[in-house]
């Protein structure tokens, strides 16, 4: 909130704050608050949370210029629009498949950490090999990670999520699951160590 | 577009989700419409004098904008002066974007269209109000257009009412030129500004 000042009671709010276009906040975080909502609830009502997550964002955006990091608060809303989806399901905070159902997706699982370090998404099969195949194989590989988050402890899946899949810093997450620092850093930090495991486990049965 | 480097572990849940929040973003902008939640719409169309943002209330069209005018800019002006609840929603724009068509195809010689004038206030209201008087190929001097005015002496207030006319093209600016019968400025530019008049010269 800004300090009330002399100046405060003249500039009307709107002149205040800076706000940009809204459509703006789904460019920017569409990805991000998609990824949190898939972890949360799981890729079938992902959805309809994210929908719900930007039109409560919507509903009271213009009285919120003081709000610094927006994914952050967009991250928030999509936890609580989570949480009452899971209410209202009474389901388990678990997306679908468990830990067993990646058996089919791990074979394909060619993608590995050194792989794509610093080409995320964009990676373009290095071996230029054959396009379809990559696909279908990157869809199986995904629900394998998918599946692999769902095993975690919720705080660890959360921490994962908010830091490495929406890029929140490790204060902001913290702020977000009501801890410290510290503890969000080390619930990220084992939450990939387990993750890692758990796939590097899965792929060498497989071959 | 998201900048957010995903570690590599977790890289191929991002595969094909630029598409899905593409889907989204459409779903969102058509619930957000029916809930009254998007303050302004905006869509952009191709014309002979460039590409023009329109943008509207729910009240009506509030703003046509030529690319000259930075569409950017426009549109965070927008946000400051009527709301930020902006998304590109091109239905409710469907009805100006069309009119503009027949327009510029000279199939159209005035608009009938529910106008937004929020971002003209006081004399410039007033200026834009009288600006449809001169019909379609016709012109008329900034002087003989403060003479229609409550301040008939307020010539260079009725250039800068024209120059910042939220609403060309559909409230006729274009049509005010110079005494001595040289064009004048356009906010359109100057070229905009002949091609108009030499096209509703020519579809009379």
């Amino acid at each position: 909130m800004p300090a009330p000042s002399d100046a405060a009671a003249v500039i009307p709010e709107q002149i205040s704050t800076a706000l940009p276009p809204f459509e703006v906040l789904i460019t920017h975080h569409g990805a991000a608050v998609l990824r949190v909502c898939r972890a949360l609830v799981g890729p079938t009502d992902a959805d309809d949370v994210w929908q719900e997550t930007f039109l409560a964002a919507l509903r009271v955006y213009p009285s919120t210029g003081s709000v610094r990091n927006r994914e952050a608060w967009l991250v928030t809303i999509a936890r609580n629009k989570a949480m009452d989806h899971h209410r209202k399901a009474a389901r388990l905070p678990l997306p679908d498949g468990g830990p067993g159902s990646g058996e089919q997706g791990l074979g394909a699982l060619t993608v590995g950490e050194h792989g794509v370090d610093e080409h995320g998404a964009g990676e373009t099969g290095h071996g230029g090999g054959d396009v379809v195949v990559r696909s279908v194989e990157a869809g199986e590989t995904a629900a394998a990670v998918w599946a692999a988050l769902a095993t975690l402890t919720p705080m660890q899946r959360e921490a994962v999520v908010y830091h490495h899949l929406a890029g929140l810093r490790y204060a902001e997450v913290a702020g977000i699951l009501g801890n410290s620092e510290a503890a969000a850093r080390r619930a990220a930090a084992d939450g990939m160590r387990a993750l890692r495991a758990l796939l590097d486990h899965e792929r060498t049965q497989k071959q | 577009m998201n900048t957010v480097k995903v570690a590599g572990l977790l890289a191929p849940i991002v595969d094909g989700e630029d598409a899905a929040v593409a889907n989204l973003a459409a779903q969102f902008t058509a619930a957000a419409s029916a809930q009254g939640l998007v303050d302004v719409a905006y869509r952009m169309i191709d014309s002979p004098v460039g590409q023009l943002l329109l943008a509207g209330t729910e009240a009506g069209l509030v703003r046509v904008a030529f690319a000259v005018e930075g569409h950017d800019s426009v549109l965070e002006a927008l946000c400051a002066a009527v709301s930020p609840r902006i998304m590109r929603a091109p239905a409710r724009l469907d009805a100006a974007a069309r009119e503009l068509d027949e327009y510029f195809q000279g199939r159209r010689q005035s608009f009938d269209l529910p106008l937004d004038f929020r971002l003209a206030q006081g004399f410039r209201r007033e200026v834009l109000g009288h600006l449809p008087e001169i019909g379609y190929g016709q012109t008329a001097s900034y002087a003989a257009v403060a003479a229609m005015t409550s301040s008939p002496r307020a010539v260079r207030a009725v250039g800068t009412a024209c120059a910042r006319n939220p609403l060309p093209l559909v409230v006729p600016c274009h049509r005010v030129i110079r005494s001595d019968g040289s064009q004048g400025a356009y906010l359109g530019g100057a070229e905009a500004k002949s091609l108009l008049l030499a096209l509703e010269a020519g579809a009379k």
